[in-house]
Parts: structure tokens; sequence; C-alpha cells
């Protein structure tokens, strides 16, 4: 008698939990690194999606960024991930489609909507299969203080030699720094210096796959010019920019002691935040260039966990994840990261307009030291951080620089070895 | 005193085979299970992991001594690790000259019988030992940042503005900078050690030197000195010890790629970067536990020259 008993309580139990698994069909998990964009999420991105779906429900469950990778990986690995996986750019996310974790996505519709540079960071290397939808990027330029250049009455460098000139009068006047960048954290000088300007040298795209491919070298002209380039930028720094921290450089800016930010447009919202008078101009192309390029490097995407209970639902969500609505309120609600599909994006926050603006202007492409270039020892991009940080300090000529980055490249990657 | 030893001696004595053995696992458990879990086998493990090679996609296979064959010889990875292992030399150097013969020289001045304030100096100068290097490196990085820093306008006070640079920020200074910081972080640990042996040394002694016509200053060097040359050993050993596993402060100032132009790469950062990846630099477990173990090999081989060629032709002196 009790042992029947038993019986039913169990499967009542079995019964209810199966329920329960019915019941919960239409629920979505996120994976984010994102934990400062929950309230974003939760206040403004999941209920614009639920008034169009009202019987999935969404759920955002950020981890650390500095624990995201290994937190994500373990999960995976234990069948516990949500079904919606944020996406790292390019190698680690890679590596988690390769094991079998994150879903192809080739037959998403919204997909069509994103170009192939946009699609690049979350693509095979042989560019069939993309995982991920492309979300936000960064868009690299130059932020200045209008009062300081109303007050010199300047005006924005259209060409390089023109930007040299607006250093050089800055300077003359001397009582603001004329261009804030630090080269003490080497990361600034290659990001915000080298990648900032060097997609007009190497004309985007066109120049990346060329390093790709092995058909271009980095002692090519146009890397050594690019670093020319950047060794004129020294007189204009700030005094003592050798032991100059990235804080350091924010807060220079931030204070309105300083004229021109080489940026990336993340920091609008530092920048928001001290109330500079800000106004941004995209890299100046050198003498003589027809087109412009901009650095619109793919941050954020977002994918499906392969092994989903709830793939359908998953993929209704990703394919809002690529609609003009979604990228409207992302652009809005976070102004320094930019959607990456090709909808028309009006974003309230000026600079970030500007900053977007150019999109239509130039022709986007990432760093390039980000696909496939990285992958090997010695490190293209900590090599990169090094002598650009070397260049500005001025003790490194442009040619060397260029020759040490193809000698690091040239002893791992096949096809640089011809 | 002495009825409570011999009590517990033959208290020893009459126990069972079991019950000793019970007691030797009660007071020496502890200990062997710690080190075991938290010492031994990390370091097991580690020169294990240096033994296996890592796969393009991510597997690892056996490699027998061919990383260390690699990177002692493949210039990619041989560059770099003698370029640590210079720079940790040089900060170690830098320890041995300075932190310690500063450290000695505050330890005999805090041992003179007239000094007032004793415990104040002594508390003070401790402090940045106890400290947290992050803030450390970020105090310092403002006293020496060109922008806001006070060390500028101090040399500009006394007219000696020209001899301010970015000192952190320069190849051929940033290495001595940390070095120095690290001096004034740690320049407590040898005065500490050395000022205790200083008071264990006999008041008789001294007052017989002073009989015999010496001043404190001769009596410091020829009587007090001999006899501290055991601890003076000591603190040696722990700043080597200590040294080539420095890491934090440099990672602190300076990050992972320790610049410009790894100049104040020392080998905690090298191995560091290779274990745990920098930005697009994913994680090469076996090459970084081929860099640790190559850390303890050269940590190992410093204590044994000191154990066999300097510790046992020390005099000891009992009082």
């Amino acid at each position: 008698m009790l042992k029947t008993g038993l019986k039913t309580m169990l499967l009542t139990a079995v019964a209810m939990t199966a329920f329960a698994g019915a019941a919960s069909a239409g629920k979505l998990t996120i994976e984010s690194w994102r934990n400062d964009d929950a309230t974003i999420w939760k206040e403004k991105i999941i209920p614009a999606f639920q008034a169009k779906h009202p019987d999935i429900t969404v759920e955002f469950t950020p981890t650390a960024p500095k624990e995201y990778n290994a937190a994500l990986n373990a999960r995976l690995e234990g069948g516990t991930a949500g079904d919606i996986i944020t996406c790292r750019p390019f190698d680690a996310s890679l590596e988690l489609f390769n094991k079998g974790h994150l879903a192809g996505l080739n037959d998403l519709p919204s997909m069509a909507g994103f170009s192939d540079v946009a699609k690049s960071a979350w693509t095979t290397d042989d560019g069939k299969t993309t995982f991920c939808v492309p979300m936000a990027s960064v868009i690299h330029g130059f932020i200045y203080n209008k009062d300081i250049f109303a007050e010199l009455k300047l005006a924005e460098p259209k060409t390089e030699e023109e930007f040299l000139a607006v250093l050089e009068a800055i300077k003359k006047d001397g009582k603001y720094v004329p261009l804030v960048l630090g080269t003490n954290d080497q990361w600034e000088a290659a990001t915000m210096g080298f990648q900032n300007i060097g997609p007009n040298y190497w004309k985007g795209e066109k120049g990346r796959k060329k390093l790709i491919d092995g058909t271009g070298k980095l002692t090519d002209p146009e890397y050594v010019n690019t670093f020319a380039a950047l060794a004129k930028w020294a007189p204009y720094m700030g005094d003592g920019y050798k032991a100059q921290t990235y804080p350091d450089s924010q807060n220079l800016f931030g204070l309105g002691k300083g004229a021109i930010y080489a940026a990336g447009s993340w920091d609008i919202s530092t920048f928001r935040g001290q109330d500079v008078p800000m106004g941004a101009f995209k890299a100046p192309p050198p003498a003589g260039s027809a087109d412009c390029y901009i650095s619109d490097h793919t941050d954020i995407g977002i994918g499906m966990n392969a092994k989903s209970a709830n793939a359908a639902d998953a993929k209704v969500f990703l394919d809002w994840i690529g609609s003009d609505e979604f990228a409207n309120i992302l652009g809005n609600a976070l102004p320094g990261f930019f959607p990456l599909s090709n909808a028309k994006v009006t974003l309230t926050d000026d600079v970030a307009q500007t900053f977007v603006s150019w999109r239509g202007e130039c022709k986007s492409t990432i760093r390039d030291s980000y696909q496939i270039l990285s992958r090997g020892t010695p490190n293209l991009e900590n090599e990169m951080w090094n002598v650009s940080a070397q260049v500005l300090n001025g003790t490194m000529t442009p040619e060397a620089a260029g020759a040490q980055l193809e000698d690091g490249l040239k002893k791992w990657y096949a096809p640089h070895q011809k | 005193m002495a009825d409570a030893k011999a009590g517990a001696g033959n208290a020893i004595v009459g126990m069972g085979r079991g019950s000793y053995a019970m007691l030797l696992v009660f007071f020496l458990g502890p200990a062997v299970v710690i080190y075991t879990v938290f010492s031994i086998y990390p370091l097991l493990a580690t020169i294990f992991n240096s033994l296996y090679l890592r796969q393009p996609d991510g597997a690892y296979i056996f490699n027998g001594l061919g990383n260390f064959q690699t990177l002692l010889t493949d210039t990619t990875w041989s560059a770099p690790f003698w370029n640590a292992f210079r720079n940790n030399c040089y900060f170690f150097l830098i320890h041995m000259l300075v932190q310690n013969p500063i450290g000695l020289a505050l330890a005999a001045m805090l041992s003179l019988p007239r000094l007032r304030f004793r415990a104040t100096y002594r508390t003070l100068i401790f402090m940045p030992t106890m400290l947290s290097v992050v803030i450390i490196g970020f105090t310092w990085q403002l006293i020496l940042s060109p922008l806001w820093g006070i060390s500028k306008m101090f040399l500009n006070a006394f007219g000696l503005g020209f001899l301010f640079a970015p000192w952190l920020g320069q190849e051929s200074t940033a290495l001595i900078t940390v070095s120095l910081i690290s001096v004034w972080q740690f320049v407590g640990i040898p005065m500490i050690l050395i000022y205790t042996a200083l008071l264990a040394i006999p008041e008789e002694l001294i007052d017989a030197a002073t009989v015999d016509g010496l001043n404190q200053f001769q009596a410091f060097i020829w009587v007090k000195l001999p006899l501290i040359f055991p601890t003076i050993g000591l603190v040696s050993v722990l700043t080597f010890v200590n040294n080539f596993n420095a890491f934090d402060l440099i990672y602190a100032m300076k990050g992972a790629l320790a610049g410009p132009n790894f100049s104040a790469d020392i080998m905690g950062t090298l191995f560091y970067r290779t274990f745990f990846g920098n930005q697009l630099q994913l994680g090469d477990l076996s090459m970084g536990s081929t860099i640790a173990t190559m850390m303890f090999l050269i940590i190992l081989i410093g204590i044994m020259c000191y154990l066999f060629l300097i510790q046992r032709r020390m005099q000891r002196y009992s009082f």
C-alpha cells in the first residue's frame, strides 16, 4: 500500500516536471559578458521583442567579462548553457562552432541584411558558414573638443596634411595638448593609432585580404607609410606621453586639457559623463586618396546553442536581432556601439551619429590582425602593440616596424613563407 | 620544566606502536596534506604539462623534452626567454645592491641604543610591505606621472626640472624604475630580519669591544656584522626566490607585455602571457608550464648553490 502510494507520488512528480518542461518551451536564456548592459536588455530590448512575440519569454543572464569565456565553455560542455550565446569575435567563437557548440545560421532570413565585413568575425575561414548574427561594432576616428577648436578658429581636418596643420596650430598656441594618446599601455598606440589611420593606406578590406592570402606583406609601402604617418604625431602628443596610460588619456581629454583624442567610439559615453563639448572627424586620408576607409570593428555577435531544446524560438529571436527595430534600440541605448546591419539607423547622440554616418561616406574594414593572422607565435596583435608604441616613442623606424611584423608572421604563417 | 620534558619523553617511550603512528599522523598529517595539495601536486602537474605539446586544433600530444628544446633554441621563444631571464637577473641585482644594504643600514640605525621613536620608524618603514601591489603600482604611477605627478613639480621646485623624464615609459629606464619601486616596497623585510638578529647579540660582546677601544661604528663592522652573516645569507636567498618569482608589480604597472619593447619583461610576466594568453593570443598550457618549470629549475639551482657553496662554510655562533 505504502509502496503504491510512493510510486504514484513519484509518477506525479515526473509528470509535473515534464509538464513544467513543456510549459517553459517558449523560454529563452541569453548568455553574455555584457553585464554593463543588463538594464538595457531588461528594460528596452526584451520588452520590445516580447511586444511582437508575447509567447516567448526571454531572460538575460550575464557573466562577468573576465570569466565569460571559461564559464561559457564549462556550461556548454556540461550541457547547462543557455539557448542564446553572445559571441566574442573571431577565434574564440570559431572554436565553439568547430566543437559543435554553436549552430550554423546561414538559413536565418535576416542574415541577408549584413555585409560580408560585418559577418567576417563569425564566419568559417572558407567563408561558407556564418554562426552568429553580427550585433555591434566599434568605429575608430578622432574626437575633438569643440570649444578649443572654436577658440583657436580651427576647422575639422579633411586630409592628413590639414590634420598635421591643425596639430601644429594647437601646439603653437601652447595652451592645450594637441593630440591625446599615450604609449604606456601599448594597445592604445596600435588600436587608436595604427588601426585607426591604417585602412586609408592599405585600402581597407582589399589590403586586409591580401595580407591573409599572402600577396601583401607587412613590409609593403602601405604599412611602412602608416607607421611613417604615426611617427609624425610624436611632437604633438602630451608631455611625457611615453608614460601616459589609457586612463591618463581619458582624463586629459575629459578635463578639457587636450584638443584631439585618438578614439574608439566606445569612449563617447565616457566623455558624455564629463560634459565635454565633442565633435568627431574620421581618420584623415593621405594626399591623393580617391576613397576613404574606416575601421568599423566587429565586436559583439549573438548565436544559438546547437543543443538548445528550444531551437525554433531561438531562431525567431535571432532573426529579430537582425531587424531594423533592434538596430535602432541598440544604437541609441549604447552610444558608441553600432549595430552592424545595413538598416538605416537614426541615433540621437550627435557624436555617435557622426561616427556612424562615415559608413555611408567610406568603406568599412576591420582590424587587420584579428582574422586568422594572430593564431601563431609570435602573436601578430602583440607585435603590433609593441612596434606601434616604439614607432610613436621614436625608438624604431617605420621600415624596421614593418620588417619585424613580417618576420614574425613569416615564422608560422604559410602564405607568407613563399 | 625539566620534569615536564622528561614526562613527555616517557610517555612516548611507553607508547604502543599504533598510538605512536597515530601521534605522527596527528602532528604531521595536516602539513603533509596541505603541502601535497597546494604545493607538491601543482608542481608535479606543471612538470607533467610541460612534456606535452598543444596542437593547432587544441589537443595535446606527448612531446618529451621537445618544449624545452623549443624554448631554448627556437629564436621565437628563446629571444623573449633570455630577455626575460636577463631582465630578471638585473631585477635581482638591483635588489641585492640597493634593497639589502639599505635594509642593513636601517636595521643598524634602529638598533642604536639612544634612538627615539624606534617603534614609529619601524612601523612606517615596514608599512609598504603590507600594502597591496595594486595600490603601490597605482600610487607610484601617479607620483611619477608626467601629467599629474608630484615628482615633476618637486624637481621643478629645486630647479632640477630638466632631470625629469617619463621614467616608466622609456626603454632604458622602465626596468630600473619598477625595480626601485619594488625595493621601496620590500625594504622592510631585510630590515626586520636583520634587526631581530642584531637584537639577539648579547650586550657583553659589545661592552667588551667598547672596553677594547672600539667605537660604535667599528663595533658594528667588526663584531655585529660577522655575527649576522647567517641572517644576511637568509635574506639574500629570500630575495633571490622572491625576485625570480616576481610578477605582480610589473603586471600592475606595465601590463602583460611589460613594455616598451619588453624592456621590463621578467620570467613571471612572460609565463603569464604564455600560459593565460593576452588579447588575441590564446593561452598555451604546455609552453606556459615549460616556462614555469624553467623558473623552478633556475630557483632550485640558485638555492643549491647557496646551500652547498655558502651555507656550509658559514660559521655560526651560539650565545
